[in-house]
């Protein structure tokens, strides 16, 4: 087992939801604040880079359901969808398309399709970081025997 | 209609392809749908084909580009859709035959079907780019064909020689049809021919286009293809190399010749490499014991005679050319068909090795006899009528066509000997073989359905030479089509003429020269051509691999520092050029904006130039970080909030990424490094540092058209739906060039995995454990 720090992994533990939270946060008030998919997307990259610091990647397995590859393509596809979406109905390409509804409590509440291609970036960015830690991180049985196999 | 046949093709042969296993020999029936519908649908609409206007469809494609499916259905395109379709309906009866249960049956007929498809698209396309586009598609369903037998290496690498020099030939034709395409302001064949371009240009497009059309053809020197695809089942052979494919490239020097034939490369190049091939291929059809070979060198000599025949673009000979493109599907692939039966019953078409075929072969002997008769222009056959027909129309000409009518003589006079030899094969195949052994007799015979389709082409060739004028007004319209000056008209007996005794003479000479076999033989033994178009394919194949294999090395040499090198270089001296050209210097910039940014700037250089100095790996990289969030604050100084935050997320995960690509590399950099090398790399960081200061410094003076970015924020909330204008400028405004990105972004996650694993997979197999230990013993002994 990797050494693994008590309190790193509790402090992690703690803000990571946080930092979800924040970054999904992020994707939706980003197409009148600042923020954006890309900024979400890294930032929840960020929080997962955080467990994977405190865990190994096991840890980020445990955490999300998902693998990495499932996020990309299901970001592109979500991208591209809504990119194809307008043409069908004979509009350019990525053509916006906003949607207002007056709810009790929240108020008014404006749903539109660049929110949802923006979803399709934030998936693409947190597939791509775990990419990164699936391809560069530590394959468990490949770092064990690095570290303890062959060397002593 | 046209349209609506192609698609049946398609969906016909995609049918037989998927349900070929579990419909057995009936795919064949499935198969032969598409082919016979067009046929019936022809003869049904034979005066709307035989009109001037012939049939027409359009289809949009890309309406930008001008791009539109046009098809045009005229009486040479008919002419040619009789010997694909038709021939084509007689090749599935007789692959029903053929194949049998064999389980590549369906995978052959659903091929073909697919084949004869595309080769459809070839002779009723009326643009240019539809007729490359079918062309290449009848070259892949040709590769995958003459591959069928995908477990035999020969079978594969004849399919890839085919495809080869065949995909060379359409790479090349393709250059030549934009070309011609551009010079005629038009890519309709139609008007193209009607009002033909000149010029230089055109010459060009044309030696491009006839490259293609003689690859495709088998012409010398690209001819070496098509014996080697005769590795490919004989229902295959007997369509695509011998009715159909082949005429393609024929087919395309018809439609072209009346238009360009006075252009002056025209004549001198399609009439010699023509004959070439004509007499080059007859001579070598004299020689092969395996009698699919001899065909195979024969439908080369005959493809050149009919290269001659339509490239001399004299009207007379173009009438010709049809009558011979008709005669010559019908003789040869019934000789197929004989040849793929023998082949069949005896388990061999070797001549050395041929039993007797005795009883209950006489049919199918007949079957050979006849169509090898008409192959050698005996009257009153088929054959005869269109070599009449050709003799009589060049032997009044100039000089030009007089030396082609020799040419013409010499390369029948090798016919009718190789078409002796073929029938004396079917018959008595001691009397042709070294072997002069007495043979056995076949121990069985071919059914009788199984040289039902043979027979009705032979048939054939026997009925429209005793009655010429059945097909007359078909040969007749077909020129007609190409020339509106010819006139054709097919006589079986026209007197005692010139052409006539050049007949006999033909005759007599191949009689001779079959006679003289032993002799002739002696003399091509002695005096064979070293250098052979199998050789020349095979050694520029070769060379190719290794001249790539040279680049490869050179280029990709695995040094990452080299590649740094080579990339920060051209990115930092391309933009010099523009520097150094223009008149560049503009005055500095606003060198220091706000208070804050002294701090900030501070910062920044601290950690350059510390980073530049760090001894170990991990401090370099935090350094960088350290750059990279100054950069961050310098966006939150400028009101730059969206830039900021992403700068400061991209630096973190950086860092982690860093991270994990440390773990297997030294903990240090480099100690000493050799002196050479260490100033080559400052000379590179210095230049790239320099040239991009400069260039930022020079740019920012620049401006000279007004900043989008204002008209961007005014039409971000109306347009957009979005009050934060870099988002609705990423969604919306450059939405497609973020699609782009993410694309971008995805395929880079995918090669990083993929590279990661290929890299593990070596160091489990032990490849690179010898080059990383150091670097462990490294980590270890820090």
């Amino acid at each position: 087992m990797i050494r693994r720090s008590l309190i790193l992994d509790t402090t992690v533990r703690m803000v990571f939801d946080g930092i979800l939270v924040l970054s999904v946060y992020l994707l939706f008030a980003g197409h009148n604040q600042p923020g954006g998919g890309f900024v979400g997307g890294l930032v929840a990259s960020a929080a997962l880079a955080l467990r994977y610091i405190a865990g190994g990647f096991d840890e980020v397995r445990s955490t999300l359901r998902f693998r990495p590859w499932t996020l990309l393509s299901a970001g592109l596809l979500l991208a591209v969808g809504t990119a194809l979406v307008p043409m069908l109905f004979g509009r350019a390409a990525l053509n916006q398309h906003a949607l207002e509804w007056n709810i009790i409590v929240l108020g008014k509440v404006k749903a539109t399709s660049a929110t949802v291609f923006d979803t399709g970036v934030y998936l693409v960015v947190v597939g791509f970081v775990l990419m990164i830690f699936e391809g560069l991180g530590d394959d468990p049985d490949d770092a064990r025997r690095d570290l303890h196999g062959e060397v002593s | 209609m046209l349209l609506f046949s192609l698609i049946l093709h398609a969906v016909c042969g995609v049918v037989a392809l998927v349900a070929g296993r579990r419909l057995g020999r009936y795919v064949w029936l499935v198969g032969a749908a598409a082919p016979a519908a067009t046929i019936l649908w022809l003869v049904a609409n034979s005066s709307r084909a035989a009109s001037a206007d012939g049939v027409v469809a359009r289809m949009e494609w890309v309406p930008s580009l001008g791009l539109a499916l046009d098809l045009r259905l005229d009486a040479f395109s008919a002419l040619m859709m009789v010997l694909i379709s038709g021939v084509g309906v007689l090749v599935y009866a007789y692959g029903w035959q053929y194949f049998g249960h064999a389980h590549r049956g369906g995978q052959a007929a659903g091929l073909l079907t697919l084949f004869a498809g595309s080769m459809l698209g070839v002779v009723v396309a009326d643009n240019l780019l539809a007729l490359y586009l079918f062309w290449e598609l009848t070259s892949i369903t040709s590769y995958l064909l003459i591959g069928l037998d995908d477990d035999d290496p020969d079978a594969r690498s004849a399919a890839q020689h085919a495809l080869l020099v065949t995909g060379f030939g359409g790479l090349t034709m393709l250059g030549g049809l934009v070309v011609l395409g551009q010079q005629a302001g038009t890519f309709r064949i139609s008007e193209i021919v009607a009002a033909p371009p000149s010029g230089s240009a055109t010459s060009v497009a044309l030696v491009l286009i006839l490259v293609g059309a003689f690859t495709k053809s088998a012409q010398y020197p690209f001819h070496s293809w098509l014996p080697g695809a005769m590795v490919a089942p004989t229902p295959i052979s007997a369509y695509l190399h011998s009715a159909a494919m082949v005429k393609a490239g024929v087919y395309l020097v018809a439609r072209l010749a009346p238009a360009f034939a006075e252009e002056a490369v025209w004549r001198p190049l399609v009439l010699s490499v023509g004959l070439i091939t004509m007499v080059a291929g007859g001579l070598r059809a004299l020689r092969p014991a395996d009698l699919k070979q001899l065909l195979a060198l024969g439908t080369i000599s005959q493809l050149g005679f009919l290269v001659v025949l339509f490239g001399i673009g004299r009207p007379e000979a173009t009438a010709a050319g049809c009558a011979l493109i008709l005669a010559h599907g019908l003789f040869k692939a019934a000789l197929f068909m004989v040849v793929g039966i023998v082949d069949h019953e005896t388990h061999t078409r070797d001549i050395d090795q041929l039993p007797i075929l005795g009883r209950g072969w006489g049919m199918t002997r007949a079957v050979g006899l006849g169509s090898a008769a008409s192959m050698a222009a005996l009257p009153p056959l088929a054959g005869f009528v269109a070599k009449e027909k050709a003799y009589a129309a060049l032997v009044d000409g100039s000089t030009v066509d007089r030396l082609t009518l020799a040419g013409i003589v010499i390369g029948s006079v090798l016919t009718v000997a190789y078409s002796l030899r073929l029938g004396y094969a079917l018959v008595r195949p001691d009397i042709v073989s070294s072997r002069r052994s007495a043979r056995p007799e076949a121990d069985h015979a071919p059914g009788p359905w199984f040289i039902l389709p043979g027979a009705v082409l032979a048939l054939g060739s026997v009925v429209l030479g005793l009655v010429p004028a059945l097909w007359s007004g078909l040969v007749d319209q077909a020129a007609l089509a190409l020339d509106p000056a010819s006139g054709a008209h097919l006589e079986l007996w026209h007197g005692f003429s010139l052409p006539l005794v050049l007949s006999l003479v033909t005759l007599a000479g191949g009689v001779t020269l079959f006679a003289l076999r032993r002799s002739v033989a002696g003399v091509q033994e002695r005096t064979a051509f070293p250098l052979t178009g199998t050789r020349v394919y095979e050694a520029s194949v070769r060379g190719t691999l290794e001249l790539a294999a040279r680049v490869t090395s050179v280029v990709q040499s695995g040094s990452l520092p080299i590649y740094a090198a080579v990339i920060l270089s051209t990115a930092a001296i391309a933009p010099v050029v523009a520097l150094v050209t223009g008149r560049w210097w503009n005055g500095w910039p606003e060198v220091i904006g706000k208070p804050a940014h002294i701090p900030i700037a501070t910062i920044l250089l601290a950690g350059c130039v510390a980073a530049t100095l760090a001894r170990r790996r991990f401090a370099a990289a935090i350094l960088l970080g350290v750059v990279g969030y100054g950069m961050a604050l310098f966006f939150v100084v400028q009101g730059a909030p969206d830039l900021a935050l992403t700068q400061f997320a991209i630096e973190t995960l950086s860092v982690v990424a860093f991270l994990l690509v440390f773990r297997v590399l030294p903990d240090r950099f480099e100690r000493r490094a050799p002196a050479v090398r260490r100033s080559a790399r400052l000379a590179v960081s210095a230049t790239v540092g320099i040239f991009v200061m400069l260039m930022a410094i020079v740019a920012s003076g620049w401006r000279t058209e007004p900043s989008v970015s204002r008209e961007m924020s005014e039409r971000a909330l109306p347009d957009g739906d979005g009050r934060n204008v870099v988002n609705v400028i990423l969604v919306d405004i450059r939405g497609l060039d973020t699609l782009g990105e993410i694309t971008v972004l995805a395929t880079g996650g995918i090669g990083i995995v993929a590279l990661a694993r290929a890299g593990r997979g070596l160091r489990r197999s032990g490849a690179t454990r010898q080059r990383r230990m150091p670097a462990e013993q490294e980590v270890v002994a820090t």
